[in-house]
């Protein structure tokens, strides 16, 4: 995959950057173009959210996604952040009998994988319990 | 607009179809329905194809040209619908449209997918490519994953436990005994299920719908027209089409499909009936927690009862609402394009009283749901017994 294709969501991944509309003041993650509620009247602004959250449900993942075997099995959640956003992520430092719903989370950056022998080492974040 | 009739229906074999390409598959399922519609080929004005991902599945793209072409049927029109999972069933509501509006008579509905041209993990990661590729698959997400994210939830709010999932599949399995297109045919146990090795908990290998090639087609005509040709026309009395967000951590419920209850809402109002008159439904069980949500968002039991209405046997043929008589995805195979044709396939077979020994008596309306991705698209048609 092209280098671009990691390098223009750096600012997303690696700091949490979203977007806020100045006009319904929402929060958005991931970055959106377009406010969803106000359309052509919001105003959006790059804000970066705060990175405390609850899991909202989980899974243990036992059959991996393309690159992520050697990380099997891991625990993949849909998180709630305090700012209002849910996303995914992977759980980290976490064993797959411990997760449950509920559980807080922090949104830590991390190494996500590498696209082939000869690609670009790509970064992201996953939630840690807290 | 016109009221619009299926004339004609055509299947292949669902499987892994090793031996059979492609062009092939087409071929078959659509000389199938013409046969079966009584017509010539030359009485055909369009035709529209639903198809996920054949540039991923057999390097093939601009597949529209190759069925017009190998079916012999240049110059009409062809077009190639995409919407993941759900590509049949919207190559069915383009189909519906166009004959409904009056700019075409006769048109083909396909639908086809040709997935065991290529190894599994590269099945497995075309079929993610339905899911948010910046935001769910970078971090790991699969489509078990995300309906195994559905499933937890569902278990935490309702109560829903693994062994009514398992039902679901067991159902589907027994269902696809006495389909002859069916890719299996064996029975199963809940405890086979149980068992089964664990993909994403809780989803287990045999929760999970498999990979399949299949192909399938029904020929559409205006009604008015539709007794020239056949003696038993299914009317589509109702097409409707829903979108949502395309992560599922975009939505505000993660134990129902928005897009389901919209297109189920917009295609009961257009036929004019409620869930309780629907006898019997082709739902989208890609893995059996989708079985279960289907038929809550589909109106025929309350949020959250899906299981219990599972387990209480309602879902089988003779129950209350007999729910994927096929065998589903689960049972009869998940060619993903192909699945939202071949659902009309089996409602229209049930509706003409030709579905032999999975044959749910007395049906006069049916319906069918397609779900592409986890919920960004879905398309829900009811059809009737024409009087």
């Amino acid at each position: 995959m092209a280098v671009p294709r990691f390098w223009r969501e750096i600012p997303n991944r690696y700091n949490l950057v979203g977007a806020r509309c100045g006009n319904c003041n929402k929060v958005l993650f991931p970055p959106r173009y377009i406010c969803p509620h106000c359309r052509r009247m919001g105003k959006l602004e790059p804000y970066r959210l705060k990175r405390r959250g609850k899991v909202l449900t989980y899974t243990v993942v036992h059959a991996a996604a393309n690159g992520f075997e050697d990380q099997a099995p891991y625990v993949l959640a849909i998180v709630e952040l305090e700012d209002g956003p849910r996303l995914t992520a992977q759980v980290t430092d976490c064993n797959t009998d411990e997760i449950k719903i509920g559980d807080e989370v922090e949104i830590v950056f991390r190494r996500m994988g590498e696209d082939g022998q000869d690609g670009v080492i790509y970064y992201g974040f996953k939630a840690r319990r807290v | 607009m016109r009221d619009v009739a299926i004339i004609g229906v055509g299947l292949t074999k669902f499987g892994e179809l090793w031996d059979v390409s492609f062009r092939q598959m087409m071929m078959e399922a659509g000389a199938r329905a013409i046969e079966d519609a009584g017509i010539d080929g030359k009485q055909i004005d369009a035709m529209y194809i639903g198809n996920m991902s054949s540039g991923q599945f057999i390097r093939q793209e601009h597949i529209s040209s190759i069925v017009a072409d190998h079916a012999g049927l240049v110059p009409i029109p062809s077009t190639r619908v995409e919407g993941a999972c759900a590509s049949g069933g919207l190559a069915l509501r383009q189909a519906v449209i166009a004959v409904a509006s009056g700019i075409h008579d006769i048109i083909v509905a396909g639908g086809i997918e040709k997935m065991t041209d290529v190894l599994t993990g590269q099945a497995t990661g075309a079929l993610a490519t339905a899911a948010d590729q910046e935001w769910e698959v970078f971090v790991g997400a699969t489509f078990p994953g995300l309906y195994a994210l559905m499933a937890r939830r569902h278990m935490y709010e309702f109560g829903t436990t693994e062994e009514q999932m398992a039902m679901v599949a067991v159902k589907n399995h027994h269902n696809a005994c006495f389909n002859t297109c069916a890719q299996y045919k064996t029975e199963i146990t809940v405890e086979d299920v149980l068992k089964s090795p664990p993909v994403t908990s809780p989803i287990k290998l045999l929760d999970c719908s498999p990979i399949t090639d299949g192909a399938a087609c029904v020929i559409l005509a205006p009604a008015e027209k539709a007794r020239k040709f056949t003696d038993t026309p299914i009317m589509v009395a109702g097409t409707g089409q829903a979108s949502d967000t395309i992560a599922l951590h975009g939505r505000s419920s993660l134990t129902s499909l928005r897009a389901t209850i919209e297109a189920a809402r917009t295609a009961y109002k257009i036929a004019g009936v409620k869930p309780d008159d629907i006898d019997l439904v082709e739902v989208h069980d890609c893995f059996t927690i989708a079985e279960i949500m289907a038929i809550e968002d589909l109106g025929f039991c309350k949020k959250g009862e899906g299981g219990k209405m599972t387990e209480q046997g309602e879902t089988v043929i003779g129950g209350r609402i007999p729910v994927n008589t096929s065998g589903g995805l689960k049972g009869k195979g998940h060619p993903v394009g192909a699945t939202g044709i071949a659902q009309a396939v089996e409602i229209v077979q049930q509706l003409r009283g030709e579905a032999g020994k999975r044959q749910s008596d007395g049906a006069e309306i049916g319906l069918t749901h397609n779900v592409g991705g986890s919920g960004g698209t879905a398309v829900v048609h009811v059809l009737r017994r024409g009087d």
